[in-house]
């Protein structure tokens, strides 16, 4: 008996010690997703065009193409991600604590989030440009944000968006009552069942949710727009190879665009950048001279791997945000800066 | 001997149990530090900037985040109290309705519990909230008279005005804790000899009174520790709120988190908000608890 009790306390203690072993800390975690060989991605899942879960049981969408493209330049194979659903309160301890590699989750890029003093996170570039916008009932005859005076208000709690909303308000002198729900979800039910005249989102998910309503033309995204949201992907602060890596996948994703290399005609463009010596930032771009890829500690043609595996940016906004698709969100700011938008790369010298 | 070898049997245990305190402790302190996420309060004195859909106290969006979360901590107690007082009345009228002798009573007591213990208490709150008081028209029922309005905007009082959120809320904590409570009674009644029930009816009482006079007195230690687990129950499960937009302690530090990024102090300060809470609660029944074994003494 004695001896049985003896037995399972030293077991308790070898348990608890086990817990206590401090992880050796990895130079980058670059090398620790090669070492893998798998990409661990924090998406949200929930939201339509951004990630969705498809028919076919896998996700979909331009968050979840930006996990392709990084899993196509760091691993050569797109397949090679394991999605992590994740809730916006815990998406940063997510990340923190490494049980994801990155997060593409409609995530605002600001500056209490970037700075070390803050969440110490390390930004991409921007992949969708969003604003917060209100949508309204047709019937209900509210034009401007005045007539929202004293109104209820549903939104989502534990994102940016209750803050604009009271930055919003305060700022012309209105008054209102926010009735906050966890998620998106419960947000529409709220609005739709007429607890609230009014619902806040960011425009792109004000969207998607009207995208799936049965008598969607009878709601509309108000004109005003309560802020900026820059959507970006974000790794963790002090891995400057890994967020450098990311930064120029979505670079990449940009700057084929602007060269016009889609997935159709990614192996003739480098068929002819191989023939003719003279495209000399054609043929850096695609790795055949230069060694840009090394410099990130990415295989030289990480470029031609991304394209292959998703397409350039607009191919991607085309195929889950497009004006053919389920979620049709005109392009605006989106537009590559050739086209009067403002997504633009840096030259890949 | 056989003593002595007791004491180093519990001296070994305590010495085993403070050593994995300590090693956890020495885990979280070594790892927070690691990840540069070392605990700081420092954020809640600065301003919240979210406004909150009720409060009980004056509140605006430029008070600090320790106020807000104040405000938070008082709509749970709210909730918690409503929702203790409403599940007691629900549950002891339909255990002592399981002990009666009316067979429809009897029925309709059962079939509640049966149904209300069957269900996940987050869908009966989303149900009663959604289906049962958002479908609602926005002209009030009246079912007792002036008395009492019931609409999509809330229950309203005699001049009180209660949220829609709080009412369901409390309405679905109070039917799902009270289906527990009435099992609870009707375990204490069953303990009551069939005796005594033999005797007040010989002595001419109604059935009512002698339940109320004779079996529920005697019941009552039976009652009370299955009532303060239930009890404890509720007040736990009042954080489904954020489910159903109710601005309680666990809605406003979400946001809270979120806002300032302080996911591990924001939880701690759950925690210990939590186990307060349910320390008063615990704290208050053995109070009732001393004072009943008293009263029983005394007659």
């Amino acid at each position: 008996m004695n001896g049985r009790l003896i037995r399972s306390l030293i077991g308790l203690i070898l348990l608890c010690s086990g817990c206590a072993s401090v992880s050796t800390k990895s130079s980058t975690r670059l090398d620790l997703i090669k070492k893998r060989d798998q990409l661990h991605c924090g998406v949200s899942g929930k939201i339509p065009g951004f990630s969705f879960l498809a028919s076919d049981g896998s996700y979909k969408g331009l968050d979840v193409d930006i996990c392709k493209a990084m899993a196509a330049a760091f691993l050569g194979d797109e397949s090679k991600v394991q999605y992590r659903a994740l809730t916006a309160p815990e998406r940063f301890t997510a990340l923190k604590t490494g049980e994801i590699d990155l997060l593409s989750r409609n995530t605002t890029f600001n500056l209490s989030r970037d700075a070390a003093g803050g969440n110490g996170l390390s930004f991409s570039p921007v992949v969708f440009h969003d604003g917060q916008g209100l949508m309204v009932k047709r019937t209900s005859n509210i034009n401007k944000i005045g007539d929202l005076d004293s109104a209820n208000i549903c939104v989502g709690s534990g994102t940016t968006t209750e803050q604009n909303l009271n930055d919003a308000f305060q700022e012309r002198e209105l008054s209102y009552t926010p009735i906050k729900y966890q998620d998106l979800n419960q947000v529409v039910a709220g609005y739709l069942q007429g607890r609230c005249v009014a619902m806040t989102s960011d425009r792109s998910q004000l969207a998607a949710a009207r995208s799936a309503f049965p008598d969607s033309e009878n709601h509309t995204i108000m004109d005003v727009v309560l802020s900026k949201e820059p959507l970006a992907p974000a790794a963790i602060g002090n891995d400057q190879r890994l967020s450098d890596a990311m930064r120029w996948v979505i670079y990449a994703l940009i700057a084929a665009e602007e060269f016009n290399i889609t997935q159709d005609n990614i192996e003739s463009k480098r068929q002819e950048a191989i023939d003719n010596p003279q495209m000399s930032s054609l043929r850096r771009f695609l790795g055949i001279d230069g060694s840009l890829g090394e410099k990130l500690g990415l295989s030289d043609d990480f470029v031609v791997n991304i394209i292959r595996a998703t397409g350039n940016y607009g191919e991607i906004y085309n195929r889950h945000l497009g004006s053919n698709s389920s979620v049709p969100i005109p392009r605006g700011p989106n537009h590559s800066y050739l086209k009067g938008g403002v997504m633009i790369s840096p030259p890949f010298n | 001997m056989k003593r002595k070898k007791q004491w180093l049997i519990q001296f070994a245990i305590t010495l085993a149990l403070l050593i994995c305190i300590g090693i956890v402790i020495n885990n979280l302190t070594v790892n927070l530090i690691r990840t540069d996420m070392w605990l700081s309060f420092n954020w809640l004195l600065r301003p919240a900037g979210f406004a909150l859909g009720e409060h009980q106290l004056p509140y605006k969006p430029s008070d600090w985040y320790a106020w807000a979360l104040f405000m938070g901590w008082l709509n749970s107690l709210k909730v918690i109290i409503c929702g203790l007082v409403l599940a007691t009345i629900i549950g002891v009228t339909a255990g002592a309705c399981r002990s009666s002798s009316n067979s429809l009573l009897r029925a309709i007591s059962s079939g509640y519990v049966a149904l209300v213990r069957q269900i996940p208490l987050l869908i009966q709150l989303l149900f009663w909230y959604f289906v049962a008081f958002l479908s609602l028209n926005d002209t009030p029922l009246e079912p007792l008279g002036n008395l009492i309005k019931i609409s999509n905007q809330g229950i309203e009082m005699m001049g009180l005005k209660l949220s829609v959120e709080f009412s369901a809320l409390v309405v679905g904590l109070s039917i799902f804790t009270g289906a527990s409570i009435a099992e609870v009674v009707r375990g204490g009644i069953n303990s009551v000899p069939q005796g005594q029930w033999e005797a007040f009816r010989s002595l001419g009482l109604q059935e009512g009174k002698g339940l109320r006079l004779v079996v529920l007195p005697q019941a009552l230690p039976a009652i009370i520790p299955g009532l303060t687990s239930q009890y404890l129950n509720l007040a736990k499960n009042s954080t489904l709120a954020i489910a159903v937009g109710y601005a309680d302690l666990y809605a406003v530090s979400d946001t809270t988190i979120t806002q300032t990024g302080r996911a591990i102090e924001g939880f701690l300060l759950l925690l210990i908000s939590f186990l307060l809470l349910n320390l008063m609660i615990t704290a208050a029944m053995e109070g009732v608890n001393r004072f009943v074994m008293q009263y029983q003494k005394s007659t």
